[in-house]
């Protein structure tokens, strides 16, 4: 029943003029390699072959507004805002999988400025920070020093996929907000699945593509409250919770749990509920 | 592992003190190279806490002992200044046979938040007070109003406590527990928080200086030469808060032209009623503290309260008994308008206090203290908190006493900040961060705000003489004397159990 909403969806698609050269495809068939521009180069720490799944414009989005990762009233406000709540999420779901969070290696794959790492490690978790954008990675490396207990937070310039090439692993593999700004999602959660150890954890979480979603997160975050700077998402790179559950099975993560953020305009706050048709966040478990 | 990093471990471990926290792995080694750094962390690692109350009063130490009972926030470090010498003595209460004149009314509300931090017990050991009656009038004998506990189907309606008795009690339940709390016998001279962190530059040598050793804390220096630093910053220093004025929070207000007397009397006969009678210039309450002594609040202009304070005691008495009595105007009949047949028809509304007649106030035969006189005013912050900076009891806001709200508003800030704090560390966040010390002001600030509005609307409808607005509060006492869900809900709110006036 849902493949074949999902087939409808995709036959839909080829139809709609792209900013991209590729389309997502959920098959197994291996996809063309994306090779990266080369003035990029000099922001990763080594030289490899290995593609990533990084989008280039993302990217330079991102670096642009690096410096303010950490002012409250910023442009990542609403981030702030929502970090409690994810880390509700986050906390109940590896508590109840692995126990007390002392000794869990957990690693923030797009971790920014290090706004999810730091309240991990003051939690008692051993983290790891990778982001591609160099200047993110500055920028987290110094706030965390400011606080000996999140000074002990690992931090690297680096993808996903070059992890996986070092074979490292840990036990809860956490990609919040990242999903959607990824050329190649199946690709990418394959990256998460291999850096998981087996019956680790992984969690990721995104914005449905939903009419909805639209009409909240494109048209009233971005042009209507300036929440967020116009262009920071693109409606079509977004996934349905039935997408992502399908691309996490293919890359062995069985979704347990799922969960959507809903914001209060009056109290301004945001809360966990069932409601997934904007935020929404899953986590799920490796298995064989 | 070097030195600096052993050190950074042993006062990791010591400092912060959560059980559930793995100390630091083999991997990871902080960035702290140069040997400035090493010789500053060295003198100040003692004196890093998470958070410091300045202000010792019963509202500070409230939250004190709130942190203290609650498990997640037990392991903080807190630093406590004050420059009380008092609080160093643990057991400074001697039961002296004439209480102080400086009181409290707590409402039940507070008296269940001091169960549940467990200081409670100890204010029993002391005396107090409960009350269960309360009787409400004016000079212009137009009408009363007798509130009663059984009217909200409670036991009581409040508790008058000493100050000094709920402080020692705060204070014996902090030594009992193994809070890790220091207390500073000083007084807070500067203040400085180093700037937010969004204007952090992106170097590329990453050289540690002070500023980013101590870059997420708040230093406090004291009149005492000490110095130390916090994560976050607690202004429990009442109504001239120096934290406030430090911090730049602007505030909003007016002061009263009025004074308040306060003194300690005697009866001759028990007195289990709170009184309260508003005069021309103010409102005169005469609350029971036990064993036959009372307690005055008078409020005057400021002109008057200087002659009452100066008169002789026999004269002082004799005025208390006027104003208390046939002073000013006559005695409200029990009934204006026949034996409430006026209600008759809201059967089953009518309260069951409503036939209770008018009394007169007990008379007062002795003089049991000396007579203090303080300036009355309103005044509000307009922010409670930002970034490592927050407000709480007076410090945050004044109100006039005539409904004996003021601390336990403060007394209400302190439990939610410290549930807001505890909150906070559950998902990992730093509690200096203004984002959290927002939603204890998103929590407080319009329940502090309607309060004080209730209240300064009280005082004002009393200022003005005049007759069509003088017969509106005699129907208004009428109104809350006799119909039974508008007094529940008075009691309600009086009594810190609802939110909002008037809405149940």
């Amino acid at each position: 029943m849902s493949s074949l909403k999902l087939l409808s969806q995709l036959r839909w698609f080829r139809f709609l003029p792209r900013n991209l050269s590729n389309f997502r495809l959920f098959s197994d068939v291996s996809e063309p390699q994306i090779n990266i521009d080369p003035k990029y180069n000099n922001m990763f720490n080594k030289a490899s072959s290995t593609p990533s799944s990084l989008k280039e414009p993302e990217l330079a989005k991102f670096s642009a507004i690096a410096d303010t990762w950490w002012d409250s009233e910023g442009p990542f406000k609403p981030l702030h805002k929502m970090n409690p709540t994810r880390l509700a999420f986050i906390r109940s779901t590896l508590c109840r999988h692995f126990g007390p969070f002392e000794g869990l290696r957990i690693i923030d794959v797009g971790c920014g400025g290090g706004i999810l790492s730091e309240p991990l490690a003051r939690m008692g978790a051993i983290v790891t920070g990778i982001d591609a954008v160099e200047k993110n990675i500055k920028i987290a490396r110094l706030h965390a020093d400011l606080d000996p207990t999140t000074s002990t937070i690992e931090y690297d310039c680096t993808t996903a996929e070059k992890l996986v090439d070092e074979q490292r692993q840990f036990d809860a593999v956490i990609a919040l907000e990242v999903i959607e700004h990824v050329a190649d999602p199946a690709q990418f959660c394959k990256s998460l699945a291999a850096l998981t150890v087996q019956d680790g954890a992984s969690v990721v979480s995104t914005i449905n593509r939903s009419m909805r979603s639209y009409a909240t997160a494109i048209v009233a975050a971005e042009y209507l409250l300036q929440w967020l700077p116009k262009g920071t998402h693109q409606w079509s790179s977004f996934l349905t919770p039935e997408e992502l559950t399908m691309i996490l099975k293919r890359a062995s993560i069985d979704v347990k749990e799922m969960a959507g953020f809903v914001y209060n305009p009056l109290t301004g706050r945001w809360s966990l509920s069932d409601d997934i048709s904007v935020n929404f966040i899953a986590f799920g478990t490796k298995e064989n | 592992m070097n030195r600096t990093v052993a050190r950074k471990f042993g006062s990791n471990v010591n400092r912060l003190r959560i059980p559930w926290r793995q100390p630091f792995s083999n991997d990871a080694v902080p960035i702290s190279s140069t040997s400035n750094a090493a010789n500053l962390e060295k003198e100040s690692e003692d004196l890093r806490y998470d958070i410091a109350i300045v202000g010792g009063g019963m509202v500070g130490l409230a939250l004190a002992c709130s942190l203290a009972t609650r498990p997640l926030t037990k392991h903080l470090t807190v630093a406590i200044i004050d420059s009380n010498l008092a609080l160093r003595r643990k057991h400074f209460i001697e039961k002296e046979v004439h209480p102080d004149p400086r009181v409290s009314t707590v409402t039940p509300a507070t008296i269940s938040f001091f169960k549940d931090i467990g200081a409670w017990q100890y204010v029993e050991q002391h005396r107090h007070a409960y009350f269960d009656k309360m009787q409400v009038w004016d000079y212009t004998g137009l009408g009363y109003t007798k509130y009663n506990a059984r009217d909200a189907n409670k036991e009581v309606l409040g508790c008058v406590v000493e100050n000094k008795v709920l402080l020692s009690s705060l204070l014996s339940r902090l030594q009992d527990t193994d809070f890790q709390k220091k207390i500073y016998p000083s007084r807070l001279t500067s203040m400085s928080i180093l700037p937010n962190s969004s204007s952090l530059e992106v170097d590329s040598t990453l050289s540690v200086t002070a500023s980013f050793t101590h870059g997420r804390l708040a230093k406090l220096e004291l009149e005492d030469g000490n110095s130390l630093y916090a994560k976050l910053v607690v202004g429990a220093d009442g109504g001239k808060s120096r934290v406030r004025e430090l911090a730049g929070f602007r505030t909003t207000g007016w002061n009263y032209s009025q004074n308040a007397i306060i003194c300690t009397v005697e009866h001759a006969v028990e007195n289990h009623c709170a009184w309260q009678r508003f005069l021309p210039a103010g409102p005169i309450a005469l609350l029971p503290i036990g064993d036959k002594f009372s307690n005055i609040v008078w409020t005057m202009n400021p002109k008057e309260s200087s002659e009452f304070k100066s008169m002789s005691e026999d004269d002082f008495l004799k005025a208390l008994n006027y104003a208390l009595d046939h002073g000013y105007g006559p005695h409200p009949t029990s009934s204006l308008l026949g034996n409430a047949d006026i209600f008759s028809w809201l059967k089953g509304v009518v309260s069951r206090s409503a036939n209770d007649c008018f009394e007169i106030p007990p008379k007062v035969v002795k003089l049991a203290s000396e007579r203090m006189a303080f300036p009355l005013s309103l005044r509000h912050a307009n922010d409670y908190a930002s970034n490592r900076v927050v407000l709480i009891g007076d410090a945050a806001h004044t109100v006039h006493p005539l409904a004996g709200q003021g601390v336990n508003l403060g007394f209400g800030d302190a439990s939610t900040l410290s549930s807001v704090i505890s909150e906070g560390i559950a998902v990992g966040t730093d509690i200096g961060e203004i984002l959290l010390l927002k939603k204890y002001e998103a929590d407080r600030k319009p329940t502090n705000v309607m309060m004080m509005a209730v209240l300064d609307g009280f005082q004002k409808a009393y200022t003005v003489d005049f007759g069509p607005l003088n017969i509106l509060r005699a129907a208004a006492f009428h109104g809350a004397h006799y119909i039974s869900p508008l007094k529940k809900s008075i009691i309600s709110y009086a009594s810190g159990e609802q939110r909002l006036p008037l809405l149940s």
